[in-house]
């Protein structure tokens, strides 16, 4: 491998100069990725690949009268055309969603969004497939949408899912947790409650490369190889061979490198069943690659949760209870990818980082004629919207109480000695310490003296704000008893092998997306045994490569998979201690582990490094009793809780009061999660995230005309921030480490993401409080916070 | 990979071969300068045509900032980093600077055009609202080498429509020199390199004694077309700059504007900023002239 010179600054000081373990090192993914010598699934080529383009619905809802292909099938090059009907007498022009609700690869009776797939076309380049797309003559029955979501269940709105047996609504689920009736009873006796509506806009995660797969089926062989932009192979493999009938074992799911992911590549779509039909329609491989405006129309949204929050307080300022009612929006199909009995994620967490006393939700999810979603976007399953929730409705409390946000949220904190602590809704939040990351987050900012700055300024007219928020979220999905995808239950297996020489392989059964697996997992191993990173490989993202796992989402991989790799390594260790101890003629009670090495307790000069026994493990001459030859293990992790990371948000914004622009001008995160392993790619993992809260907090939104048209089909349309729209980052930590996790670790993947919006949110509000304004939502475009600023700010839906 | 439908590709060797493909190929085909409205359009499939005719080896012939008596002249394939970056043009006409520097990104202006900016005709588009507001002319060529010079009001005939005919090219933009000049443009857009929401140039002429011998104001986003406000100008002159003033040039923008309501904003809010952005580029340019 190619060595890269690191950087000699001060930010590397702890970098790893040593040989193992956790601290700052460059990625060692980066070289291929830098130097353009990244595989993704777009530079898969093989002999004789064709090309495949999809036809989609311009009705939002429609029925499907006809469709006449003769015209495309003798279009230059077109090797096949495809319809839902076609499918429907191989019985797949229907798949089942994650979420246990059934979704049509291709239309066969009518449209329910627009963007939905309708045919498909295989041709030798993929100019001839979308040129062919051109003359597929698709006749259309339009039919009125539902674009409103709070018409949906209206009794004349019209019935979307007339697929399923005995359906007369657009119901999709209800869904409730805590107490009500005990709630109600806090919130009878409360000094103070304070009700707002608020809005989680439909947004895209965008991710920078768009979804795709190459399928290459043997029909000799009765062999599946599929190269598709997944987050979660394996669980993917699982389904297709439930789905298609393929046997598992003739399955071969890779997900080589992947550009984005946010969630994004979490769901099967269509457009991967149509390339393993192509394929077998034509016997040749076939890619598809979706171009930017299919991904942003058809493609797994995120929120687009419509909630009435309600918060119960003493007058001095401590809370009670918190109650919400949600409108969800799921689109056409319920295609939310979320553990079987969590159909609204883990909203459950809304009640936020605070001690209190009582709380509720009641959920109505409804089906609406737009793209099928729900939980994408680095959300932590709905933990996005729970956080937002809350910490949009405390600083609402503040308002009305008149109290300094800061000292509210300092006020009602859940204390150190109460964890492990079982909230309302039933969570057990495995550790937590939040105060201190609220002084750090509030010292760095130089709290008291923007309050004051605050304060000069507008005695002089001008608009500035400071948006806290505090959040705790809850990642690392199972434990497998509660939590299951379509019974899949969410768990990872993990392998490492130890090679003569000393050096390792570790496989995986997570995904990464770009955020730095081949670098931190080889951290975790080299930590448990001595071996430095460099001489770790990472193998991951190919089902024949690695053990069964449910995949890299809900920031779930090092709470996972890490306690996997972690563990696994500790019981290879065990196993060198056993051929250390032959080595050295002690017995196992007298050897020390000093990283990477096992030496005699009180005689350093007698010891043999992890090379050595790696050598002896695999060598001549015999091992002790009972020990087998090499030097390697697999485990299956199973998480006995999630991990629950915590951090504290300050934002700083300034507004020009004549444009209404928004200038993010400071933003300080200071974020715990657990044992750090590599705080350089926890930074990264926390920039990107804060980037997507200000992109989500102040322009994205993919919104709907009133016939259902998306508005956000291109990125002209769709908005996402650049680096000229935010701030140089602040980054704090406190590091309280997760009790059962094997080193302490709590997942970080999403942390911005899901603590950023509210802090931003509530910076605009705070800054606009001269205007008299208590909430405005989210996308906070100039136009938006105009109107607010002039009393008539309006949901964006 | 959005990809587009099927066309043929040539290269223009010269202007006078490039109308001669045009009068030959007609509505079928299209200049390609910098591209970056046109192809975008073409992957979608919004635009189909025939035959693109590759006008960036004409770059020597026409791309260029020229004073020329009481005139600069700029050539149509002057790419926008040549405007920005040029010195002259800053100097006679600080309002090319300001908007080139919240035109999209450097991408996009290391390639794209003037001439093709001003031909893509988008309502939105900030080098038609600096031109009208500098009170450009517009040299268009046809066949033959005949040439004919139409204002920008004459040359904007509808949201992506000019007057350049199908075997016409757009060669020349000349921007009247005059003295005791000053100028500035703002935009608000929703994000770094967005289209605008709605941006504002002003250019005003002060005589010795100080007073406004003429003043000119271009909106972009706010109707159907860009447009200059001849009442604002005659609101403006013979009178002494000031806060007032200013206000009231604001005031004839906002009610003189028609902007439709859409993702980047209520009409309401575009016809404050009309008047917000007018007030603000009168007050920079007047400070511009007087220094």
């Amino acid at each position: 491998m190619t060595t890269v010179e690191e950087p000699k600054t001060t930010t590397f000081d702890d970098n790893d100069q040593k040989p193992v373990g956790f601290g700052r090192m460059l990625r060692k993914e980066d070289p291929r990725l830098l130097r353009g010598r990244g595989r993704f699934t777009d530079d898969v080529q093989l002999p004789g690949m064709l090309h495949l383009a999809i036809l989609r619905s311009p009705f939002a809802h429609a029925r499907v009268v006809s469709v006449d292909t003769s015209a495309a099938e003798a279009s230059p090059g077109v090797k096949a055309v495809v319809t839902g009907e076609t499918l429907k007498g191989l019985g797949l022009a229907w798949m089942p969603t994650l979420s246990n609700d059934v979704q049509a690869v291709l239309a066969t009776d009518k449209v329910r969004f627009q963007g939905q797939e309708v045919a498909f076309v295989v041709a030798e380049d993929r100019y001839a497939a979308r040129d062919a797309l051109e003359l597929i003559d698709v006749e259309y029955e339009v039919l009125d949408p539902v674009i409103d979501v709070r018409q949906a269940l209206a009794p004349d709105a019209p019935l979307i899912r007339d697929d399923l047996e005995g359906k007369t609504n657009n119901h999709c689920f209800d869904w409730e947790t805590g107490d009500a009736d005990e709630t109600e009873a806090v919130f009878a006796r409360a000094d103070v409650v304070v009700k707002q509506d608020i809005v989680y806009p439909r947004v895209h995660p965008a991710p920078m490369e768009t979804c795709g797969a190459v399928a290459d089926f043997d029909a000799v062989e009765g062999r599946l190889r599929l190269w598709s932009t997944t987050q979660a192979p394996h669980a993917h493999r699982t389904l297709y061979a439930i789905v298609a009938g393929l046997p598992e074992h003739k399955i071969q799911v890779i997900a080589p490198d992947i550009g984005g992911g946010f969630g994004n590549k979490v769901p099967i779509y269509p457009g991967y069943v149509c390339a393993i039909v192509g394929s077998i329609v034509t016997g040749k491989p076939v890619k598809w690659m979706e171009d930017r405006s299919e991904n942003l129309i058809s493609t797994g949204f995120a929120r687009d949760y419509i909630m009435r929050g309600e918060i119960a307080a003493t007058r001095d300022g401590k809370i009670l209870a918190i109650r919400t009612n949600v409108l969800a929006d799921h689109g056409a199909f319920n295609g939310t990818a979320a553990p079987v009995k969590y159909p609204a994620g883990f909203f459950g967490v809304f009640t936020g980082s605070y001690d209190i006393e009582a709380a509720y939700c009641k959920m109505t999810a409804v089906y609406t004629n737009k793209a099928p979603g729900g939980v994408a976007y680095a959300c932590s399953f709905r933990i996005t919207e729970a956080v937002y929730l809350v910490e949009r409705i405390v600083d609402c409390l503040a308002a009305e109480l008149q109290m300094d946000p800061a000292e509210l949220r300092l006020k009602n904190f859940i204390q150190p000695d109460q964890f492990p602590y079982t909230t309302k809704t039933g969570w057990v939040y495995d550790s937590g310490n939040y105060e201190p990351t609220m002084r750090q987050a509030m010292e760095i900012a130089g709290y008291a003296e923007l309050r004051r700055e605050q304060e000069e300024k507008r005695a002089r007219g001008e608009l500035m704000g400071i948006g806290i928020s505090f959040f705790t979220e809850a990642v690392g999905a199972g434990p497998r008893k509660n939590m299951d995808i379509l019974g899949l239950g969410m768990a990872d297996g993990c392998e490492l092998r130890v090679h003569p020489t000393g050096k390792a392989v570790v496989r995986l059964s997570v995904k990464t997306q770009g955020q730095g697996h081949e670098t931190t997992f080889a951290q975790i191993v080299a930590e448990e045994i001595g071996i430095p990173p460099a001489d770790i490989e990472v193998v991951h993202g190919d089902t024949d490569q690695t053990p069964f796992g449910l995949g890299t989402y809900g920031s779930r991989s090092t709470p996972v998979s890490g306690a996997a790799a972690a563990l696994v390594a500790r019981k290879v260790r065990d196993k060198a201690q056993l051929i250390a101890s032959a080595m050295l003629e002690v017995t196992v009670a007298d050897l020390e582990w000093v990283k990477g090495s096992f030496q005699v307790k009180g005689d350093p000069a007698k010891a043999v490094t992890i090379q050595q026994i790696a050598m002896r493990a695999h060598g001549a001459g015999d091992l002790p009793d009972g020990v087998e030859g090499g030097l390697e293990a697999q485990i299956c992790y199973n998480p006995s809780n999630l991990t629950y990371p915590h951090g504290a948000y300050i934002c700083v914004v300034d507004i020009d009061p004549g444009t209404a622009q928004v200038k993010v001008r400071r933003f300080i995160a200071v974020d715990d999660c657990g044992t750090r392993i590599n705080p350089m790619i926890i930074e990264g993992q926390v920039h990107g995230g804060l980037t997507d809260g200000v992109g989500m907090a102040l322009m994205e939104m993919i919104s709907f005309d009133e016939d259902g048209n998306c508005l956000g089909a291109s990125l002209m349309d769709y908005l996402i921030p650049t680096s000229l729209e935010v701030p140089d980052w602040e980054t704090g930590y406190t590091v309280t480490p997760s009790p059962h996790h094997p080193i302490g670790a709590k997942g970080v993947g999403e942390s911005a993401t899901v603590g950023s919006p509210p802090a931003i949110v509530n910076a605009v509000v705070d800054a606009l409080q001269p205007y008299g304004v208590r909430h405005a939502d989210m996308p906070l475009t100039p136009s938006r916070v105009w109107d607010a600023m002039r009393g008539r700010a309006t949901p964006p839906i | 990979m959005q990809v587009p439908a099927p066309f043929e590709y040539e290269r223009a060797t010269s202007v006078d071969q490039a109308i001669g493909l045009l009068e030959r190929l007609g509505s079928s085909a299209r200049l390609v300068a910098g591209g970056h409205s046109l192809l975008p359009m073409m992957k979608l499939r919004l635009a189909n045509f025939d035959y693109l005719i590759d006008i960036n080896p004409l770059h020597a012939e026409l791309g260029y900032i020229r004073p020329v008596g009481d005139e600069v002249r700029i050539g149509a394939l002057t790419r926008h980093r040549e405007l920005l970056e040029s010195d002259e043009l800053a100097a006679a006409f600080p309002i090319f600077r300001d908007a080139e520097r919240v035109i999209a990104d450097p991408v996009v202006r290391n390639r794209g055009t003037l001439g093709g900016s001003l031909c893509q005709a988008d309502p939105s588009e900030d080098l038609s609202a600096v031109c009208t507001t500098l009170d450009a002319r517009c040299v268009i060529r046809g066949p033959g080498g005949a040439e004919r010079v139409v204002t920008m009001e004459e040359f904007h005939v509808g949201p992506y429509e000019t007057a350049v005919g199908d075997d016409e090219m757009l060669t020349e933009i000349r921007l009247p020199l005059r003295p005791g000049g000053g100028s500035a443009y703002e935009k608000v857009e929703r994000r770094a390199g967005d289209w605008a929401v709605v941006s504002a140039g002003a250019a005003v002429w002060l005589a010795a004694d100080g007073t406004i011998t003429d003043a000119r104001v271009g909106l972009a986003a706010v109707g159907p077309n860009t447009t200059g406000i001849p009442e604002v100008s005659a609101a403006l002159r013979g009178r002494e700059p000031a806060e007032d003033l200013y206000e009231q040039a604001g005031a004839i923008a906002a009610r003189s504007c028609d902007p439709a309501t859409d993702q980047r904003g209520s009409a309401d809010y575009k016809r404050h900023l009309a008047d917000e952005l007018t007030r603000r580029t009168l007050r920079t340019a007047v400070a511009r002239a007087r220094s």
